[in-house]
Parts: structure tokens; sequence; C-alpha cells
């Protein structure tokens, strides 16, 4: 046999050698398209409204007379939503963590991550829906408040809606840990709940951390179930007031908005786009220290 | 005697790594080469060369001359299916594809274009029976492959490489990983493909290369040390590194 | 032979603050699995307990009447069967042909690098950010207006990372030497990972489309500006093409705006079904694919 002979298969894998390449490239595009888009989109009302009004205004008025463009407070609910969704969230999630990996026994922990996989994959529709029936009026009826719509009700939600994502994350970093540091632990007579707080957790303490960031940027990035629970006045941010996200100010007023306030939006979006790519790269980071897949 | 590969000052790099110096031999035809030598000598880097399969790994440059049959294969523009074709190989690890005995043995055939049901069914029996495993097997060809024993699984890998018909067969230490009794039951049938194909294998056992091989190759930190006759290589070798190795001074 | 002398720094006894800290730690636990639980039980009884009073043959095989004054949950279910069908059928050849790039075919460390940097970075975009894009690229820039196609391809550039990742997992467990084997057959790259490799990935790569199929059901935000709210019933061509509101942003719409909470309930109560199905076939799936390995 001739070993030079080509055949009509070898074109066929240099056109799929080629498909293949393509499908892998496109991903970039696809992170191209979307920035380019923000930026484009985002641009222009930035440079109009001026980045220190926009960015550090304190009032938002966009259908006024004399329309004003500050989102700040949209930045600071968004910021202090999130942070009080950690500190609800992260508690509650690193104990169950810690409790599901460590100390249950295997039927207990069996049955309980199915709920938490129904927990993650709950609509946030859905979430809000039940914060709006329940939880709203619940704290209109303790606080005594004339609406329970507020950032607390966010938080709230928030936190719930965080709480699979930090779960299975810290499962993941806890499991990573090797069992050696147990058993060095356990050897010197230390009691288990005290190997797994004191030696285990430490050992963990990078991929927490990264289950947290994932969280922030759930946190940050919910849109639909704050809108139902959080009032949506641009007011700044107080516990309980009603307030506006940098993602519900997006999608509350898209549907009716035209020229500079339209622009606006979109700056808002760019503004929500570079926090996240922020957290992004932070959670890289971390992942890349902790050694824990995103989940 | 006939040349079957004709080698001449090959030298192989993985990235920065010289992994084979000017290596230089003529593989006869219808016979069988064992390469010997301590792990990391570049003895599988070798082997691995002569079907190119080193071309999987990103990173190797080749420089020098390896004829097979007169055709250069080395940095040509050769065709390496039909290369592969012509010289098959089993490889340390038994490694039969997660699909029954049949599909196995038939996976080589059809890749090169033959779908005619008899004429597979023909290969797939030749085939088996060249391996010496076909009465072993006959009554269980839809069975999953991966049920075999270690043993029986390689002698499927070796039906497997003997089902395209190849000129050539590479056996990369195809017995390490099986027990005593499967490894005599290979040697016997390596000595009897002989008549009909040349057959280069890699081996860390020094026995098994004075009980089957014509010629022995002994490489030592990516340099070919000693080739020839596998008799003299161990009762009388010209090197005083090759008399070290054979008589246990290291490796 | 010298005695062994106790070391005075170590006490024979456990002291009282380190038994209250071990118990505090536990206290701890128990606390926070019981809530997490009694949450999640919450959630599932108070959704279901509001919806079976509601459901009923006519509210899932209607349209919604204004001259009859009645709701129905028909055209939605449509709109999101079409709606997650298009975006699957479209997104499984993406992922998957990626995934078959990064792991069998790209040679340089540097490209899989940056490849893989973009499909985090996508899985970390918030979907209100892909409502917009998807808003302004393909509803404007394609001209495909607000429609469930927009919505359609929003939803395939959102879950590529979610198929890119399992699939890629699902191949990184084939071993080695059964591409080893196929090659030293002669069989080329493609042939080879379209006989041995794929074969052997089934069960990972359905496992994604099932997993990317739950998200596109939840998925609301994304869908506001591209998909629309129409509560027309149609067949796949004409609802493809036209505005429609899946089930989350019909729930979503009759709870905020309308205030139709019967109808919401039910709504609700089919996502939770859909979501307990979706991660249960995920995980059969799953399961199946470490008792393979």
């Amino acid at each position: 046999m001739n070993l030079t002979d080509k055949n009509s298969k070898d074109s066929i894998e240099a056109i799929a050698s080629t498909i293949f390449l393509v499908l892998g490239i496109i991903n970039i595009g696809f992170v191209l398209l979307i920035c380019v888009y923000l930026i484009i989109a985002g641009l222009p009302a930035i440079v109009k409204i001026g980045p220190i009004d926009f960015l550090f205004g304190s009032k938002w008025a966009s259908t006024a007379a004399e329309p004003l463009f500050g989102i700040l407070p949209f930045i600071l609910t968004s910021i202090y939503g999130t942070a009080g969704a950690i500190v609800l969230g992260l508690p509650l999630g690193f104990f169950t963590a810690v409790y599901l990996a460590k100390l249950a026994p295997r039927k207990v922990r069996f049955t309980i991550e199915p709920l938490i996989d129904l927990l993650a994959g709950i609509p946030s529709v859905v979430y809000g829906f039940i914060g709006m029936l329940v939880l709203v009026p619940s704290i209109r009826y303790v606080f005594d408040l004339p609406d329970g719509a507020s950032l607390f009700a966010a938080i709230i939600v928030l936190a719930v809606m965080i709480l699979p994502s930090i779960i299975k994350v810290s499962i993941t970093a806890l499991e990573a840990v090797p069992e050696e540091y147990e058993l060095g632990s356990l050897a010197l007579g230390a009691n288990e709940i005290e190997t797994y707080y004191r030696v285990v957790v430490p050992a963990a303490k990078s991929g927490i951390a990264a289950a947290v960031v994932l969280g922030v940027g759930r946190a940050i990035g919910e849109a639909m179930a704050v809108m139902m629970v959080a009032g949506n006045a641009a007011n700044m941010p107080s516990l309980f007031e009603s307030v506006r996200f940098l993602t519900t100010a997006v999608a509350s007023e898209m549907s009716y908005s035209s020229g500079l306030q339209r622009e606006a939006l979109f700056s808002i979006a760019l503004v929500l786009f570079v926090f996240i790519m922020l957290i992004n790269a932070a959670l890289n980071l971390l992942l890349k220290h902790g050694r824990v897949r995103r989940k | 005697m006939e040349t079957i590969f004709d080698v001449e000052n090959f030298n192989l790099w993985y990235g920065e790594n010289h992994a084979l110096h000017n290596i230089n031999m003529k593989i006869e035809k219808n016979a069988i080469t064992a390469l010997i030598g301590p792990s990391g000598c570049g003895k599988s880097t070798f082997i691995k060369t002569l079907n190119r399969m080193n071309d999987l790994i990103p990173s190797v440059r080749l420089e020098g001359s390896i004829r097979y049959r007169g055709q250069e294969i080395v940095n040509s523009d050769i065709n390496v299916y039909n290369l592969r074709k012509e010289v098959g190989m089993v490889f340390q690890k038994p490694n039969p594809f997660p699909m029954s005995i049949y599909d196995n043995i038939a996976y080589g055939p059809r890749t090169h274009g033959i779908k005619n049901k008899s004429q597979l069914n023909e290969i797939v029996e030749k085939s088996l029976r060249d391996a010496a495993i076909f009465d072993e097997l006959k009554d269980r060809l839809k069975d999953s492959a991966l049920g075999l024993s270690g043993g029986q699984q390689q002698r499927l890998c070796i039906a497997r490489a003997l089902a395209v018909k190849p000129d050539v067969l590479l056996m990369d230490e195809p017995t390490s990983a099986l027990d005593p009794i499967s490894t005599s039951k290979i040697e016997e049938l390596v000595l009897e493909l002989k008549k009909d194909y040349s057959i280069v294998i890699v081996t860390h056992n020094m026995q098994q290369a004075v009980r089957i091989s014509d010629y022995t190759a002994f490489f030592l930190l990516g340099d070919l040390v000693e080739f020839d006759k596998t008799d003299k290589i161990f009762n009388k070798p010209s090197d005083k590194r090759t008399e070290d190795y054979i008589t246990g001074r290291f490796g | 032979m010298t005695d062994i002398v106790k070391s005075d720094a170590i006490p024979d006894k456990i002291p009282a603050s380190r038994a209250l800290h071990t118990n505090l730690l536990k206290g701890c636990m128990l606390v926070c699995v019981s809530l997490t639980i009694a949450l999640v039980g919450f959630l599932i009884l108070y959704i279901l307990i509001r919806a079976i009073p509601n459901f009923s043959w006519e509210i899932l095989t209607t349209k919604p009447s204004y001259l009859k004054g009645t709701i129905g949950v028909l055209p939605d279910i449509l709109n999101t069967i079409y709606l997650v069908a298009t975006a699957i059928v479209i997104v499984l050849p993406l992922g998957v042909g990626a995934a078959i790039y990064l792991t069998e075919y790209a040679k340089s460390p540097k490209l899989v690098k940056v490849i893989e940097y973009a499909v985090e970075t996508l899985a970390g975009i918030p979907s209100i950010i892909y409502g917009l894009v998807g808003m302004l690229f393909f509803c404007q820039f394609l001209g495909l207006q607000t429609s469930l196609l927009a919505g359609s391809l929003t939803l395939v550039i959102m879950s590529i990372p979610v198929i890119i990742r399992t699939t890629q997992e699902s191949l990184k467990t084939v071993p080695n030497g059964y591409r080893e084997g196929a090659f030293g057959l002669g069989s080329a790259r493609w042939h080879m990972i379209r006989t041995v490799v794929l074969p052997c990935c089934i069960d990972g790569i359905v496992t994604g489309c099932i997993l990317a199929a739950g998200r596109m059901l939840g998925e609301s935000a994304a869908l506001l500006f591209t998909a629309g709210f129409a509560h027309a019933l149609h067949g796949y061509i004409d609802g493809i093409t036209s505005s429609g509101a899946t089930l989350t942003v019909a729930l979503y719409v009759y709870a905020k705006e309308q205030g139709e909470f019967e109808v919401a309930f039910v709504i609700a109560a089919i996502l939770l079904i859909l979501c307990f199905i979706t991660n249960y076939l995920a995980q059969a799936f799953g399961r199946h694919m470490q008792k393979v390995k």
C-alpha cells in the first residue's frame, strides 16, 4: 500500500476539526458580543450625564421634568442587600454544610441533599411570589410598617436563594480536605467536632470563600425575586424602606423607557456587568487556590 | 533477510528534552525484535515512533530518517492512518473498547471501510483464531469485552490488531499487566505470529526477550547501546553497559 | 526504670469550657440544618396546599379568555415547551462541540485557557444582562422582534456553559486507552471520537441537557424583554415566531401585575414539580454514569 495515498475520509476529518475549532472559539465571541453591546449601549449615557453625577448622584428621577440620573441608591442597595444576604445565608449554609459533609449519617445526608438541589432549582419568580405573599405581609405585621416590601424582605429572599450554592460548594471544599489531617487531630485527643472546626474547616477555607463569592455573584445578579419583594422605589437604602437594586432598576423601567432614560438603563447594566466581572475574577482566583469546581 | 524498518540517525525531543539520540538500526522482516532497557530509557518512545503514535503528544519533535519498506515516515507527508493500519499496535494495559467482543474485532475493518456482514464475520473469526482465542470466546461474541479476564482482554486486543491485516505488530510491554499463565499464552502466540508478521516488542522482562526474540536492542538513557542477535547480546555482549544490565547490576 | 511523669499542663478531665464549646457548635449545626429543612418543607407544602384546590383540567387545557373571565395556562405550557425544545436543539451541538474541541482537539493550552475563561464568564453573567443583550442583538439587530425564538437564542448562550462543563467532565472519564486503541488501528480523530468516545459519554451529555433544561424552565429575567408576555394559543411555527409568555413569566405577570393568585399558585406548583422531575432525572443519569465508571 502506498502510504502517501489520501482518501475522502481525510477531508471529512479536516472539516470536522475546523468545525470543532469554530465551536470552541465561538464562546469567546459570545463574551465579546456581550461586552461590546453593553459598552456601546451603556457608555453614551454615562458620558452625557457625567460619570461622577451618574455613579455618585444620590437622586434618580428619570421621568421628572428635570430628569436626574444618579444611581448611587441602586449601587448601595445592591451592596447592602448582597451583604445582608451573605450575613444571613452564610452561617446557615456553613453549619448545614459541615453537618452534611462530616456529621450526618449517610441516610440523612442522602435525604437532605435532594432537598437542597430542589431549593437550588426552584425558579426565582417562585421565590419572589412566596416572598410577596408570605414574607412581605409578615414583615409589615411584625414591624408594624405601612408596607412590608423592603430591603429587609429582599435580603431574606436572597439569603434563601444563595443558600443551596453556599451549601454545595462548601461541602465540596470540606470533602476535598485529606482524611490524614483529621486522623492527625483525632490522634492528639481532639474530639470530632473540634477536629472539624479547628482542622478541616481552616483547610477548606479558600473553598468556602469561593462559596461566599459565588453567593455574592448570585445575589447581586438576581432580578425577578427581588423585584417582587423590594418595593422598587428609588430610595437610598434603609432596612425597612422600599428600595431598588441595580438589576431591578434595569428591569422595572425598561418596558416604558425612551431616550436618555433608556440609555441610562443600559449604563446601569454596564455597571452591574463590571461588578460581576470583578466578582468572577475573585472567584477564579479562589478556585485556583481551593481546587474546588464551581457547581 | 529483508529489512522492514530502516532507522538512520534518528533523534527525538519532548520539548527541550532530547529523549532519543542518533538511533541507527535495521529491523528484520518476519522476526521478533525485542527492545530492552531500564525505565525511561526511550524504548517505549521509540516503538511509538514506528507507527507515529507519538504525533498525539503536542511537544514532540523528530529528526533523521525511518523508512518503512523504503518509504520515509519521519516528517513526511504520509497518511498516518494507513501507516497505523500496516503497523498495528498492542498496548501495555489491555484496552478493549466498551463494546461487544465482535464489535471490538470488527472496529478496525469497519474503520477502514468494510461494511459487508459476511466479510466481517469471516475477519472476526479468522482474527480470533489467529490470536488463539476463538474457542474460548466463540459462544460469547455478543458479550461485552470488558467482562473478560486481563489475559483474555490482551489476546482480544491482539486479535483486534490482526483484524486490519497489518504487516508489523508493535507490542509495548504486552504482558506486564498480566499473570504468569496469561503471559506464557501470549508468548506462545507471539512465536506463532512470527511466521506472518514482523514483531517489535518492548519488554521489561529479560527472560521474555531470551525466550521469544531473534534480535535484541538495548536502550540506555536515550541511546541505542547495542543491537544484535539475541544470543549474542545475552551471551557475549560487546558493550560493558549491556553486560552490567543483563547481569542485573542496575535497572 | 523511671516512672512516666504526667504533665500538669494537660488535665485529665475535659474542662467545662471545652465541652461547652463543642456542644455549642453541635447546637448551631442542628439548628441550621433544621432551619434549612423546615424552609424547604414549608415552601413545598405551602405551594402545593395553596395550588391543589385550584388545579382543574380546565385551567391546564385552556387559554385565558377575557370574555368568559377565565384563566388557563395551556398557552404558557406550550410556549415553555417550544422555547426549551428549540434552545436545547441549538445549544446541544454548540456545547458538545466546544467540549469536544477543548478535550479532544485543542493543542494550544493558551487557547484552551482563554476559551475556558470565556465559558466561566458566561456562567457568571446574570440573566437580566442576557435579557438586555438578547433584546439588543436578537430582537433588534437581527430583527427577530419580541419572540420565543429570540428568547430561545438568548437562553442558548446562557446555558452553553452547563452543557460544555458536563460534557467535558464525562469526556475526561473516558480512559485514554480507548483513544490509543482506536488510533493504533488507524482510526482518524473524528472517527475515533464518534465511534468510541462519544458512545461512552451519552449519559453525561443527557445529564447536561436535563440540567440545562431545568435552568431554562426556571428562567424569567432573560425572557421578559426577549420572549414577551402574550398568552395566545399557537402551533410550533407560529408560536416560535411570536411573542409568548413562558410559565415563569406568566407567573410573574399574574402575581405581580394582575393579582391573580390562584392561577399563580397553579403555575408555581407546576414549576415545582418540573423542577423535582429534572433534578431526579439528572441525578438518575449522573448515578448511572458513575456506576459505568
